[in-house]
């Protein structure tokens, strides 16, 4: 059992908290570091794919998990980034200038569809977000002098400084140190007054506001670094593809992202890493279980969606805290082992919450 | 110890649709007393709270917070004046842990800009600690060390009223408008309370204006007292003036000539 003897306030502000954790990250990133030399061509692929979901599941994670406004559109981000770096380097723009002008592009329409969330809440905020995803997926379709229209759009390897990134091992690096400033930038927040404002937003608008914090200003922030984080990860992957047409950036990629963060727990950095691991492996486990499966189900339409669509409602049913809710519990019983009870994450209901100032 | 008026409201009248919730309300608080708010369900108290808070707009009057006019500001923008207050029903962020809804009410003293913050600089790191510094003296005030880390969610009721009004004091405020503080408490947490808020109002100099139906605590820390009932004000005194006054037990208890209209009439 570990107990950490706190002697001043930098221990809480550190972002390691202990030794251990400084010995696992550390050996994480190695790991990353190294992965080229391990796993074959196309697993570096998936872990690619990875890292430049993960981007988006931070700022879809920070959206709605810490300032619970909830975006079914999130899609239209990614691809507003995406084809802003298609346009860009297709007119010769250099990456780290294109891929710049694309997240601050993805913000300025954040701020665009937050200001009409200023007035909405809930399954209404949904309804418009999603509302919107479908107007940029028509946008994207239909405004062919840029985006190619429904032929979609090729796009060039990307050059950083006069050195063209080719090989998957080098794009693999771009999209690990991507990752990880995106990381560090949005613990960042959380550890200071920007990000306590947001959890504020998300917990209590009525004592937020009492407490000085400006809705309008947070909640339209909040969307922006959000869809920033969304067109930097649509920029990478839609180099990774090297074709992107308006259909990859539909409803059904908007609830995958969604599905990625409640799968990976709403309110945790983790979880928006955790969450684009399952649901990057997840077609694959899927694939190799259709081997052993009766062809009758193997070979059904939907199976994907199928299983997807379980495995959500088994988590909002059993583990509402996702994936790094269960690892928390995990963790929990091997540092208090035997001590571990099941009723310790048991939260006690709010009875009392206050309706009349909503 | 009285000298001038903090806030002073002015003929405030506030109608829901047909209902005439708070109707010409005026009274004065003074720097550095308690200032009390009592009346019967629906009197109007909280309303008036809400008036202060910039939650509700007034449909006449003015409030006037040390000599500006509060009506002109955005309800974000009471917290940086010096108001700070709790709620009836407790508004706490409730998935954050105690110690961050305290840095949550240092949020109208922050000192650096999102891009500070997102590199994470030396500003912002000292300014962090500064805060801390600021909420730990609060802790210390109200003895919160033990729930320092807790997840508000998981601590009981009248923690969470302490948790409140510890959140309320961190924002620094002149003016602490506290809603029923005692609502929910036992009797040895109530006594706490009351000694809180002498503590408040005598060593961090904070006027204090609270809604509150025990009366015991009302006479034991209130300076001045105002009875309100069906949104009008009936009587304004010290704490013992008031509950003299009879239109205080009529309201409460109705009048003894009520008992008759009551009663049933024989066919």
């Amino acid at each position: 059992m570990r107990f950490i003897f706190k002697t001043n306030y930098e221990q809480d502000i550190r972002l390691a908290k202990h030794g251990g954790q400084v010995f696992w990250y550390a050996a994480l990133l190695l790991a990353l570091l190294l992965a080229p030399a391990i796993v074959s061509e196309y697993w570096l692929a998936q872990v690619t794919f990875i890292l430049i979901y993960g981007i988006v599941g931070l700022g879809l994670m920070l959206l709605s998990g810490f300032t619970g406004q909830f975006s079914l559109g999130h899609a239209a981000f990614l691809g507003v980034g995406a084809y802003a770096q298609a346009a860009l380097t297709g007119a010769g723009v250099p990456f780290a200038l294109a891929i710049a002008a694309a997240a601050g592009i993805a913000a300025a329409v954040g701020v665009i569809v937050g200001l009409p969330a200023l007035r909405l809440k809930g399954i209404y905020l949904g309804i418009a977000t999603l509302a919107f995803g479908f107007i940029v997926e028509e946008v994207f379709a239909r405004w062919e002098s840029v985006t190619g229209g429904n032929a979609g759009k090729h796009l060039k390897d990307p050059s950083l400084f006069g050195i063209t990134i080719e090989s998957g091992e080098a794009f693999y690096y771009l999209c690990l140190v991507l990752a990880v400033l995106a990381t560090l930038g949005v613990l960042n927040l959380l550890r200071s007054p920007t990000g306590r404002a947001f959890v504020a937003i998300r917990d209590s608008e009525i004592s937020a506001q009492s407490m000085g914090i400006q809705l309008a200003r947070f909640k339209t922030l909040s969307f922006a670094i959000s869809a920033a984080l969304a067109g930097v990860g649509g920029a990478l992957y839609a180099h990774k593809l090297k074709f992107i047409s308006p259909d990859q950036f539909g409803v059904l990629q908007s609830i995958d992202l969604i599905l990625m963060v409640v799968i990976g727990g709403l309110g945790s950095v983790h979880g928006a890493f955790l969450g684009a691991i399952f649901l990057i492996t997840m077609p694959q486990v899927i694939a190799l279980a259709k081997d052993h499966l009766p062809d009758a189900i193997a070979l059904a339409p939907g199976l994907q969606g199928v299983v997807y669509g379980v495995v959500l409602i088994a988590f909002v049913l059993f583990e509402p805290l996702g994936l790094y809710g269960r690892w928390l519990k995990l963790r929990t019983w091997f540092q208090l082992f035997p001590f571990y009870r099941r009723g310790m994450f048991r939260r006690q209901k709010a009875f009392q919450k206050s309706e009349r100032l909503r | 110890m009285s000298t001038g008026v903090l806030l002073s409201a002015k003929e405030l009248s506030v109608r829901f649709g047909g209902v005439l919730a708070v109707n010409k309300v005026s009274f004065d608080v003074h720097r550095g007393e308690v200032f009390t708010l009592i009346g019967p369900n629906g009197a109007g108290k909280t309303t008036v709270f809400n008036l202060i808070s910039r939650i509700y707009t007034p449909t006449s009057g003015a409030i006037e917070y040390d000599g500006t006019p509060l009506l002109a500001r955005a309800p974000h923008e009471i917290a940086p004046l010096g108001i700070a207050r709790t709620f009836q029903n407790i508004e706490l962020f409730e998935h954050a842990t105690v110690l961050q809804n305290l840095l949550i009410g240092r949020h109208v003293h922050r000192e650096t800009g999102f891009w500070s913050q997102l590199l994470f600089t030396r500003a912002t790191r000292e300014a962090e600690i500064r805060a801390r510094h600021k909420a730990e003296q609060v802790i210390d005030l109200l003895e919160l060390q033990k729930h320092r880390d807790a997840l508000v969610a998981g601590l009981p009721y009248g923690v969470r009223k302490v948790v409140e009004l510890a959140r309320a004091l961190c924002t620094e405020p002149k003016l602490l408008l506290l809603d029923e503080p005692s609502s929910g408490l036992n009797v040895e947490e109530t006594d706490d309370m009351a000694f809180w808020i002498r503590d408040i109002r005598d060593e961090l100099g904070v006027t204090v204006l609270m809604v509150e139906h025990d009366m015991a605590l009302v006479s034991k820390v209130s300076d001045r007292v105002l009875a309100m009932n069906q949104g009008e004000v009936l009587a304004l005194g010290t704490p013992a003036e008031v509950q003299a006054h009879p239109g205080v037990a009529e309201a409460y208890l109705g009048a003894a000539g009520d008992v008759e209209s009551l009663r049933r009439k024989a066919a």
